[in-house]
């Protein structure tokens, strides 16, 4: 059991929540947390549910359900995705959650693969929860399994803040000891799960009531670490990955600083008053927002000098580096090679050589090249890539399942000939709704289903469901059957692509085009797990 | 001791399986190991970066700061170019000569390689070639690893046995073609 393991922080998250005696597990993909479904998924001797859920939203519920019946479960999503499960996360901070509830939310600071850099540690706030925060694999092991204990003690759900470069990163971590799962035992206290309006203010009343308790917790929690140095008239405080920077460059500063780390929250509000007691000068390093460092500046005047994010020195956005960091501590850059080896054109990311999204692509610029005026809004996915020249198609891209109620918006506006450009997946994640709106007004838009039987971004999931469900449940709902066309996304029906397009688009009405072809790399796949087995 | 390596190349070069072997080595040796990939969009065709650290204590953090890189290790010599400005004083970059010419702009090749002879240190790999005189095209990446052996603080027993471990489920036959690939990468230097 105490072997070491060479884990992605992902992994760890996932074998954090085994050892913890997780019974469930849920998510949606996206970068960067898919890495701890799919290691539970390739791990299946382990007895616990491990599904990939339509949305992060479901995937909470689902897990809501697992506590309800007294076990433990654990969600994951990316940062956005914690949008998208945003009412059942506030409203469970309400509940008297009985199996432990955590939820692993990756942040992408510097926005790898992502659509905007927001910081989970505000979402804990706002919902009054603990947060932890791990600096390495090791930590992201025992942070799960803690949390799950923390959840159970204050039976409230806890955030694990994962960050791409712990969630992306391998290193050897020691597993403890498995702890067993919980039995099935239904919680017998409904009263503090119907969150009625009557019920809901006590229960309000009880969150309220704990955070004096939460604030102990985390004053004394040991990933909330002090080392004074009294002699030094300059205090750091660093939160999550900035510790790790600090320590790479604490050996080159001229004189070492007191350390307060934080990784746990509630903010530990009396260690920052210690360590920055008798201080002038306080350095803060946070991966994220600054949001220990505004709590620290305040509105009113402050007597000692604060360097950070907000007053510029350390950078806004993006995330942090061993080389960000170094101005606020005062130290120069680096001096490396002075060769010059001049100037070196990008490289982008592409669409793969023989993408389906490719060709309709081109089928929708040369149908839209023949109207006047088109509008194409566009969606979360690999299809993103096609804001690329040679296609430079979409026009929008927001979030997940915004096309379809985007297009229906400027179509209302009075604009015509309106697009909206999403795949399967995230059609299924959140596109259905916004259908149902555009079907219950006869919105004017075509809307193409970029159908590659794959969510492709996130490495090559399985979509929840198979091709062949999208026409029903686009029949279902109630949308003219038509004006529902089914083309491939292949080169040799060109033509006929481009002729299907052009002529929904000129319909005055909804029409929905299902564009298929499986994403190459699925394709690729399968091909060697049949060379495989053959 | 830290040795902190940038592998760079192309998405679907396989950058990390060459990071896997070397940091697979390491761990066997006993060292420590942290090392970051790229998942995502970032992942699909473009420049992909992956951080390794290898040291005899533990590594504070998964990211290697600018200036501060003992080697960049590229799969691709136009993406070997891109992260000098990771080499400290007396790093190294060990590249490719293959082109990935996945751009419209890609420069001309000679003028590119030409550019290689400004840096104090550098050692060009005909990796391709060398794999194909070793057997198997695919051998690319074991060869790359096999030219920056004689830099890294890993032992090449080490190394050898990463290759092994990573190959055992492909039969005997690959891991010897792998094998050749590294002493051929391994006898390249010029």
């Amino acid at each position: 059991m105490n072997e070491k393991m060479i884990l992605l922080g992902d992994e760890a998250v996932a074998v954090g929540a085994l050892h913890a005696g997780a019974s469930a597990a849920y998510g949606y993909p996206g970068t960067p947390s898919t890495e701890i479904i799919t290691y539970l998924l390739d791990h299946h001797e382990h007895d616990l549910a491990v599904n990939w859920c339509a949305n992060e939203k479901t995937a909470y519920e689902t897990a809501l359900g697992t506590s309800f019946a007294g076990r433990r479960a654990l969600i994951t999503m990316k940062h956005v995705g914690l949008n998208v499960a945003a009412d059942p996360f506030m409203n469970s901070a309400l509940l008297n959650l009985k199996g432990g509830v955590v939820i692993a939310v990756a942040d992408d600071p510097g926005m790898h693969s992502s659509q905007n850099e927001q910081d989970s540690r505000f979402f804990a706030d706002f919902a009054k929860i603990p947060c932890l925060e791990p600096v390495s694999q090791q930590e992201a092991y025992e942070m799960t399994r803690a949390a799950f204990d923390i959840s159970e003690s204050f039976h409230v759900p806890v955030i694990l803040k994962l960050s791409t470069r712990i969630s992306h990163s391998r290193a050897a971590v020691v597993p403890s000891a498995s702890r067993s799962q919980n039995p099935v035992e239904k919680a017998t206290d409904k009263q503090n799960w119907m969150l009625i309006p009557a019920l809901a203010r006590k229960r309000f009343d009880h969150l309220l009531s704990i955070q004096k308790d939460l604030l102990a917790w985390s004053e004394s929690c040991p990933w909330n670490r002090l080392e004074q140095e009294p002699a030094s008239s300059t205090a750091v405080i660093a939160t999550g990955l900035g510790y790790n920077y600090l320590m790479e460059n604490i050996a080159f500063m001229a004189e070492r600083p007191s350390v307060l780390r934080v990784s746990a929250y509630p903010v530990p509000e009396n260690l920052i008053r210690r360590v920055c007691e008798d201080k002038q000068r306080i350095i803060v390093l946070e991966e994220g927002y600054p949001f220990v460092e505004r709590l620290l500046r305040g509105i009113l005047p402050v007597t000692v000098q604060i360097a950070g994010k907000m007053d510029g020195s350390v950078p806004l956005s993006g995330e942090l580096t061993p080389d960000n960091v170094r101005p606020a501590l005062g130290l120069p850059a680096h001096e490396g090679i002075a060769a010059d080896t001049g100037a070196l054109p990008g490289r982008p990311p592409q669409l793969c050589a023989g993408c389906p999204h490719a060709d309709t692509y081109n089928a929708v610029k040369e149908a839209l090249a023949s109207l006047p005026s088109g509008l194409v809004t566009a969606d979360i996915g690999c299809y993103a890539l096609g804001v690329l020249p040679p296609y430079s198609v979409p026009e929008t891209i927001v979030c997940m399942g915004a096309s379809i109620g985007m297009a229906k918006g400027a179509a209302e506006a009075g604009h015509e000939n309106c697009v909206a450009i999403i795949g399967d997946s995230t059609f299924l994640h959140s596109g259905v709704t916004p259908l149902i709106d555009a079907v219950s007004h006869n919105a004017d838009i075509t809307v193409i289903i970029v159908d590659n039987e794959t969510v492709a971004m996130t490495g090559g999931q399985k979509t929840i469901l198979p091709s062949s469900r999208l026409v029903p449940v686009i029949e279902g709902i109630g949308v003219d059957p038509a004006h529902i066309k089914v083309i491939e996304a292949h080169r040799r029906e060109y033509e006929n692509n481009v002729k299907v397009i052009r002529e929904e688009i000129g319909f005055r009405g909804l029409s929905v085009i299902i564009s298929v072809r499986e994403c190459i790399e699925t394709a690729r796949k399968k091909n060697r797990e049949k060379g495989r087995t053959a | 001791m830290t040795y902190d390596i940038i592998l760079t190349g192309v998405g679907g070069q396989g950058v990390l399986s060459l990071a896997a072997v070397i940091a697979t080595g390491a761990m066997k040796q006993g060292l420590e190991v942290r090392q970051s990939e790229v998942h995502g969009m970032a992942q699909r065709g473009g420049s992909v970066v992956a951080h390794l650290r290898i040291a005899d204590a533990p590594i504070p953090g998964d990211l290697i700061g600018k200036a501060s890189a003992d080697m960049v290790l590229a799969m691709e010599p136009l993406e070997g170019l891109r992260y000098t400005g990771y080499l400290k004083k007396n790093g190294i970059l060990v590249a490719s000569t293959a082109p990935v010419r996945n751009i419209p702009d890609y420069p001309d090749l000679d003028e590119l390689l030409g550019r290689y002879t400004k840096l104090p240190s550098y050692r060009l790999v005909d990796a391709e070639g060398l794999a194909k005189q070793a057997g198997s095209a695919k051998t690319v990446n074991v060869v790359m690893v096999g030219a920056a052996s004689s830099f890294l603080p890993v032992q090449e027993a080490m190394l050898k046995e990463a290759i092994r471990g990573l190959f055992q489920a492909k039969g005997e036959q690959l891991i010897e073609a792998n094998f050749k690939a590294f002493d051929a990468g391994a006898g390249s230097a010029s």
